[in-house]
Order: structure tokens, then sequence, then C-alpha cells
């Protein structure tokens, strides 16, 4: 089967964040995302945890895009203007696509 | 004063307070006892719907008079007021960044809710009545400690965020606040005939979710406090119960002058008092990422909110019925 080039963006942010971001990514034209739940974990900032939390205050959200080589610089640009100030996480990797055209 | 010490030792054992000392006790033992968040969220829900709506309840069956409006605006004055005494406090105290203290006083400016209905629950179980709208003040002392925050940090050259229209709604239209306003109007359009409709859901459990619900807040406490607290120094640890003595001080200075009950002046000292960890903690991530999260959050959750929850409350109650002129 055919496979594609693509480049899959982690975005591991602040819940609070979570539609800044998406929005950001949607005014620079990328409207494929995927925001994930984030159970807990550790870093920089400390030890956290979603359990019991009432408010979004210190829970993190993952998002997740797929998209075409080309357009990577775009979709770092939009993201980082909204991330760089906050706690978080922006990897990115290579990745294999089915259907090129969805991206 | 034999009186204090019997009310803060009845405060103490009541299920309200054990259930916290649970979650707290478990917590800082590392059991793995949990609350799943969609729980959590469940549970703050229900007790905003209860607390706004029966506080309407009250309003309808009361009336309105020049007194709620007062009340609404000494509550927004003591909300915007209180950070520039939080933040000069932990500036001489705890020798802070503009940008953390500013953080801190935000939430010493605003209230939480959880110690407003416990110190409900509490003044129903004395007999004492309170003013139904004190609900709309807690409300209304929800949002303004952030401008004033935000404006100090913009006034001390600290950065942060300045106040777009983005930021205003998400403020204002927290869901807590939108929650509580929402409920507390249903409450007082439908008054008594609503209550008798729905009271078997909010009235009857109502304690019993409390006791859940701060049974999740003492994890939430003790697990911030197990893994932050070499965050916390001891002078920002004397803060946390300095300060909410000095909110409840201008409280029951505001409540006198307002002329409310001996209850509502109790309610007034213990909104100034508390301190945020709902709605402040998620508008200062938005505002300003660069404070640190686990100064403010263990701050007021970890200390403040148990201090308030086990001596303050009974010490307010004490101050109101002497300055009542009561004997105690």
């Amino acid at each position: 089967m055919d496979t594609h080039p693509a480049k899959r963006v982690e975005i591991i942010i602040e819940a609070v964040m979570e539609r800044h971001l998406t929005q950001a990514l949607s005014e620079a034209g990328v409207t494929g995302f995927t925001v994930l739940p984030v159970m807990g974990g550790s870093g920089r900032s400390g030890e956290w945890s979603r359990e019991g939390q009432v408010g979004r205050a210190s829970g993190m959200v993952a998002v997740i895009c797929l998209i075409r080589p080309e357009r990577l610089d775009t979709l770092l640009d939009a993201a980082f203007a909204v991330v760089e100030r906050h706690i978080g996480v922006v990897c990115i990797t290579d990745a294999q696509v089915l259907r090129a055209e969805r991206f | 004063m034999p009186g204090i010490f019997q009310l803060a030792a009845d405060n103490l054992v009541s299920p309200i307070i054990l259930s916290f000392l649970l979650g707290l006790i478990a917590a800082l033992g590392r059991s793995d006892l949990n609350f799943p968040e969609a729980i959590a969220k469940g549970l703050s829900i229900y007790l905003l719907f209860a607390i706004g709506f029966k506080g309407g309840v009250s309003v309808s069956g009361h009336g309105l008079d020049g007194k709620l409006v007062a009340a609404l605006g000494a509550g927004v004055m003591l909300s915007l007021s209180l950070p520039v005494a939080a933040f000069a406090l932990l500036r001489a105290m705890a020798r802070l960044s503009v940008t953390d203290a500013a953080a801190i006083a935000a939430h010493y400016g605003s209230i939480s809710i959880v110690t407003f209905v416990a110190a409900t629950s509490l003044l129903a179980g004395q007999g004492i009545a309170a003013e139904g709208y004190m609900v709309a003040v807690a409300a209304a002392m929800e949002a303004p400690a952030i401008v004033s925050a935000l404006w100090i940090v913009v006034a001390r050259g600290g950065g942060g965020k300045r106040m777009s229209a983005d930021l205003w709604r998400e403020i204002l239209l927290n869901g807590s606040i939108v929650l509580l306003i929402g409920s507390f109007v249903i409450g007082w359009m439908t008054g008594q005939g609503g209550l008798n409709e729905i009271g078997g859901l909010f009235v009857e459990p109502f304690k019993g979710v409390l006791c859940l619900f701060l049974l999740d807040m003492g994890l939430v406490a003790g697990r911030g406090l197990r893994t932050n607290r070499s965050t916390l120094s001891l002078r920002l640890v004397a803060f946390g119960i300095v300060m909410p003595v000095v909110g409840a001080l201008a409280g029951l200075i505001f409540g006198i002058v307002l002329g409310l009950s001996q209850g509502g002046v109790v309610l007034m000292m213990v909104l100034s008092a508390s301190a945020s960890y709902i709605a402040v903690p998620a508008a200062m991530r938005v505002a300003l990422p660069e404070a640190n999260p686990a100064l403010s959050l263990t701050l007021s959750l970890g200390v403040t909110f148990p201090f308030n929850l086990t001596l303050g409350i009974p010490l307010y109650m004490a101050a109101a019925e002497i300055a009542a002129g009561g004997n105690f």
C-alpha cells in the first residue's frame, strides 16, 4: 500500500490554553487536530494530576496534528505564539499517512 | 471565651471537617484513594447549583432591599482592595517576585465557595440566619480580584497580559460564576414552589455531598502539600494564616457598616477571608503564566482552606457575636 510522508506534531499544553491553541491553529489554516486528555505527569514545573481536580488550572491536554511537511513552519509559528510563555512540550516526529489528500 | 473553644471543638468533629481531614491524611500517607476528575466536577456542579438556588429562594421569600445592592458593592470593593493588602504583605513577608506575589494576591481577593458553603452549614447548625443574597455577593467577589492583581503587575512593571475582551469573557463567564448566578436567578424566580419541586435533590442530600466534596478537597490539598512542600517557606505559610484574618477583619467592618445580620456578617468575613482555588488559578494561568502555580494553589488549598475550615470559621463567628454585642 502507498504511504506518504507527513509530520506529527504533539503539543502538551495547560488545559486552560486549549481553546487559545486550537483557535490559533485554525486561524493558521490547520483545521485538522485531535485533543486528548492527559492523566498526569511530571516536569520542570513539578508533578501534576487530573485526579480530583475541579478547576482546569492544574490539568494538561495533548493536541495532536498530522500535516504535510511543507506546512510545518506555519503550524509551529502559530503554536509557538500561544505556548511560548506556558508550561508544556512541543514534539515533532516523522510519520507516514495513507491518504495524503486529507492533510 | 469558652464558647469559642466549644464552637471550634464542635466544628472539628463535624462530618464535614472530618471528611476533609480523612482526605488530607490519606493523601499525605500516599493512599491510592482518589476521585476521578469527572466525579469531582459533578460534585462541584451540584454544590454550586444547590447553594445558588437556595439563596435565590431565600431572597424571593424576604424580598429585595437596598442592602442587597450595598452588599454587592461592598463585595466588589473588598475583592478589588484585598489583593492590594495581600500583595503588600507578601512582598514584606515573603519577598516574592512581583508576578508571583500578584498571582497569589488575586487568589486572596477572590473567594472559596466551599468555605462559604461550610460556613453556611455551620451557621444553620447553630440556628443563626443569614441573608440569602450573600450567595450573589459571593459571585460578585469572584472576578474583581483578578483585575486588581493584573493592574498591580502592570503598575509594577511585572509584565503579564493586558485585559483583552477575550480575557474579560473568560473571567466573567467562568463556569462557577455562571452556575452560581444562574441557579440564584432560578431560585429567585421559582421561589418556595420551585424548592418544593426539587428540594428532594438539593436540600436533604446536600450535607452528604458536601462531605464527599471535602474528602476530595482534602485529597487534592494533601497531594499538593506532599509534592510542593519544598516551595512553601515558613513565611509563606504564615501569610496563609495572617491574610485570612486580615480579610475577615475587613469583612467584619463592611458587614457592620452595612447593617447585615450576625449570620450575614459571618459570611462577609468568610468570603473576605477565603482564597480561590477554582476560578482564579485558571485565570492566572492564562494572564500570568510566569507565576508559579504551585505556590498559589498550595497556599490557598493547603494552608488557608484548612485554617478557615477548622479554626477560622468558629473564630469569625465568635468575632461577629462579640461585635453584635453578644457574650462569647
